[in-house]
């Protein structure tokens, strides 16, 4: 029992970080059906901000997090602008294959700028408590609020407010939105702005929680990342988080019971069996072709 | 003047002596070429480098220009193929017999791929766009993370020390004989299905396609080649690994396809050699060569703080490349066009105009 | 002789029933017409027969051979061609190609054929571009075989589509309203047209279509369809002046 609850407890911060990240994919999935590639390595960006502003700058935690998510925002906006924004009319394959092409892109140019990995500075004190033989510390216990909290920011900001409701709006059709005096371009782009900055907040999470990083961290967390956005249903907000929890919870039972490198072979075997049963995920919902 | 040219060479073009008399040359070449070591060593690795991608490119071609999809499975089948025919040569086949035996490992590893291609062909029946690209990644995830969990194979370690069997004239071989049964497969009702399929799926069912025929042959006949080519790589680089068959092996196929021009082959055959040459020509190693001709006081600084940093740099410059090719040149070299002497004369002829009027029945419409 | 026939077809999406009882003879040789407002369920009824969607209940035979079951490749084999409501040609492709690629299932040969270029391969390439190019040259579009079928006018893409229906060697042909987007000069030249394929390919052919001029033209028997019901069958006289027709379709203020 003792032991199922403290799994239990590290699948949510496992499924917390998951689910951030997992927001920017559905978030630009939904608005673009787009798969944003390179959203992954964003994430990992945005580890290396927080090690910049706490090592270099020397910022406590909640500068270093406000600096990181704005620092992934502008990465975000920026690859938009300069490469999917040209590429909206092409055929969706060629923005796919730059997404790929960026995310690469950033994997190696943080390498070369960054050849070692690094090791992040303790940024709070880490208190554990015992209890009943479960053992929590108070970082589990910021991440996994401080994650969830953003994600009720980010419902509430989609559900009800005039930016959420013109991104949904855009997402519904691309043709007539515009007419309707909606900066479709803007909107876009502070939807890339908003999942980059959740990616950045991941980012620090993440490197708190595990303080040495390097640039490919975000190749296999973004694609998890991904596959809970998939398996919620894609471009569906709520169904993105609830993806990320089942599959930190599927990793960590894995883990449990199997040496920890079946974990990828089992979160990619879902991945297939869940798209060739219910390609729609969870809470998606399926889209018929007209003849 | 021009015009006279342009006839000669097209008479040549048309010549069928041609394509057998080229073939017959460079296969003397690839004898030739390590026999009397006519080119250096280097030069004759970056060769068969440069046979093995048009493989990979030709065939990952077909699946994503030809028809389409998006595929970034390339690198699963490759390192099938690979693993497949390293046993085979290193367990099983005696030491004896591998100058005889090892085309069949290579067979044996574009079969075992061609196989696992069905993994991805099921899967495509009803799946397409996105949702296809993720089936293919992971499959592509699978494969790697199932043979890190198999120690008879190495696991994470990989295999180390396989014999190096892959030669010039090998590789001369299985290219031709890759690319001419792909050049074969498009030009035939199956190649016009795949692309058929690609146009409007539905449509084609409705024009008698057999689309899941058709996917299941061109996924099984991609992934074949993509194993015979990781197959030749296995025994060209003598050592594998997991970490080989990446996502990184399959972006490097997808810019020589894109590079190249989706739906040509004569596109991606340009692809693959202009990349693989540039990627060759910017190792700080082949950069220092070609350039330390110049005095040392130019030189030195150079080669300190710009061509010894290439090793990082390069892999910088390559996903750059693809964007960019993305961006500002999105039909690549040759996007759907081809070299006349890769099309069938029969298809060049029909296009040909008919000087006698057509006995058309009837005056209508 | 019964070339198709439909039996207490039903189809329901979800709940919403789109074609109910639906009832069909088609003899061979006939001209039949499908009227009836937009959402009748005429186009499903296409569907329906060239396998895009089973049928939720009921049964069509071609021929004796039961559909309901068969994938469009297969029901398009056995000779049934087909053109679309909003025209679906292979954009990208060639004319030629267009017609080239409908000959798949006339094409005798196997894949192994097809890799090597040997036995069949060469014949039957060479037979189908024959026929490919014959089909064109009948359709006045010879000269565009190598034009990409997006680059051609609206009036011939409609003709290269029928072009292509007609590569399936078809028996029956499903026209989905062939005179969409014409002007009553082309609809004339469209209905002749139409007469001129039926004898010179030995056609059965059913078609949808909105304009009364050419329905009541050609077609032999015209069957009216509303909300997915039949609401009438019979010759077009008799359908010009059947009084649900007029109250349903045609509107009570367009007698005459």
């Amino acid at each position: 029992m003792v032991y199922w609850l403290q799994q239990m407890l590290n699948a949510l911060q496992l499924g917390s970080i998951y689910a951030l990240i997992a927001l920017g994919y559905t978030m630009v999935y939904g608005i673009l059906t787009m798969i944003n590639f390179a959203h992954g390595d964003v994430f990992m960006v945005g580890a290396f901000f927080c090690f910049l502003a706490a090592t270099y700058l020397g910022l406590p935690f909640v500068p270093t997090l406000l600096l990181t998510m704005i620092g992934a925002a502008l990465v975000g906006v920026l690859l938009e602008r300069l490469a999917y924004k040209p590429l909206r009319n092409a055929p969706r394959v060629s923005a796919i294959i730059t997404a790929l092409g960026l995310g690469l892109f950033l994997e190696n140019f943080t390498l070369a700028l960054a050849p070692y990995p690094k090791h992040i500075p303790p940024l709070l004190e880490n208190v554990t408590w015992d209890m009943g033989g479960v053992s929590l510390s108070s970082l589990q216990v910021l991440i996994i609020f401080l994650s969830l909290g953003l994600m009720f920011l980010l419902d509430y900001v989609v559900h009800r407010t005039p930016v959420g409701m013109a991104m949904r709006a855009i997402s519904w059709d691309k043709t007539f939105v515009p007419l309707m005096g909606i900066p479709v371009d803007l909107i876009i782009s502070v939807t890339f702005a908003i999942g980059a900055g959740l990616a950045g907040a991941a980012g620090v999470m993440y490197a708190l929680a595990y303080p040495v990083i390097d640039p490919y961290m975000g190749i296999m967390v973004g694609w998890k990342a991904f596959i809970s956005a998939v398996v919620g249903g894609i471009g569906n907000i709520r169904g993105a988080m609830i993806g990320a929890f089942i599959l930190g919870g599927v990793e960590i039972m894995v883990t449990a019971f199997f040496p920890s490198t079946y974990r990828d072979f089992v979160a990619f075997t879902l991945l297939l069996l869940l798209i060739v049963v219910r390609p729609y995920g969870i809470l998606g919902k399926p889209r018929t072709q007209k003849v | 003047m021009s015009a006279v040219l342009k006839d000669a060479w097209n008479g040549l073009l048309d010549q069928a002596w041609l394509v057998p008399a080229l073939l017959l040359i460079g296969f003397g070449l690839a004898f030739a070429i390590p026999e009397y070591n006519l080119l250096n060593k280097y030069i004759q690795l970056v060769l068969m480098y440069i046979g093995i991608n048009i493989i990979l490119t030709v065939s990952l071609n077909l699946v994503n220009g030809y028809m389409g999809e998006f595929s970034l499975a390339h690198a699963g089948f490759m390192a099938v193929g690979a693993y497949t025919a390293a046993l085979l040569t290193m367990k099983v086949l005696p030491v004896a017999a591998y100058p005889v035996l090892f085309p069949l490992a290579v067979l044996a590893g574009g079969i075992v791929a061609a196989i696992m291609g069905l993994i991805v062909a099921v899967p495509s029946f009803k799946i397409r766009g996105d949702y296809l690209a993720i089936i293919t990644l992971a499959f592509l995830m699978i494969v790697k993370s199932a043979i890190e969990n198999i120690d008879y194979i190495g696991g994470p370690r990989g295999i180390p020390g396989i014999k190096r069997l892959t030669t010039l004239p090998w590789v001369f071989f299985w290219t031709v004989a890759t690319v001419w049964m792909i050049r074969n497969f498009v030009y035939s009702k199956y190649g016009r299905g795949v692309l058929a399929i690609r146009e409007d799926e539905i449509a084609s069912d409705l024009m008698s396609v057999n689309t899941k025929r058709v996917k299941f042959l061109a996924f099984m006949l991609s992934s074949f080649c993509a194993g015979i080519a990781g197959a030749l790589f296995a025994h060209l680089l003598q050592f594998i690994s997991p970490r080989v068959f990446d996502i990184i092996k399959t972006t490097d196929v997808l810019i020589m396809v894109y590079l190249g021009g989706i739906a040509s082959i004569g596109g991606s055959i340009l692809g693959a050699t202009a990349y693989t040459a540039l990627m060759e020509v910017l190792r700080p190693s082949t950069m220092a060569a070609l350039f330390n001709w110049l005095p040392d006081l130019i030189f030195d600084p150079l080669n300190q703080y710009i061509i010894q940093n290439l090793g990082v740099w390069r892999m910088v410059i390559m996903p750059l490349l693809l964007v960019l090719v993305m961006l500002y040149w999105p039909r690549g070299m040759m996007g759907q066009r081809e070299f006349r002497g890769f099309i069938p004369r029969r298809d060049r002829d029909a296009y040909r105009r008919i000087n006698a009027p057509v006995n058309a029945p009837g005056e209508k419409p | 002789m019964t070339l198709l026939e439909a039996t207490q077809v039903r189809h329901l999406f979800g709940g919403l029933c789109a074609v109910a009882d639906f009832n069909l003879d088609l003899q061979a040789g006939q001209l039949m017409g499908i009227i009836g407002p937009n959402g009748a369920g005429k186009t499903t009824i296409f569907n329906l027969i060239t396998g895009v969607y089973q049928a939720t209940e009921g049964s069509i035979r071609f021929k004796g051979t039961e559909l309901v079951g068969l994938t469009p490749h297969q029901i398009t084999a056995l000779r049934i061609g087909r053109t679309f409501q909003n025209i679906r040609l292979f954009r990208d492709l060639s004319a030629l190609d267009n017609v080239r690629i409908a000959h798949y299932a006339q094409a005798d040969y196997s894949p192994l054929e097809a890799l090597l270029h040997i036995g069949r391969y060469r014949r039957e390439e060479q037979r189908i571009i024959d026929n490919s190019r014959r089909l064109l040259a009948i359709f006045k579009l010879e000269h565009l075989a190598g034009e990409m079928a997006k680059n051609l006018p609206y009036g011939l893409q409609r003709r290269l589509e029928i072009a292509r229906a007609l590569a399936i060697d078809p028996e029956l042909l499903l026209l989905d309203e062939p005179a969409a987007g014409m002007n009553p000069n082309e609809i004339d030249q469209l209905m002749e047209f139409i007469q001129w394929i039926r004898t010179e390919f030995k056609l059965t052919i059913l078609l949808i279509e909105h304009q009364m001029k050419l329905v009541m033209g050609i077609c032999e028997r015209i069957k009216v369809l509303d909300f997915g019901e039949t609401l009438a069958e019979g010759p077009p006289l008799a359908i010009q002046n059947d009084p649900k027709v007029l109250e349903a379709y045609l509107g009570q203020e367009s007698v005459g």
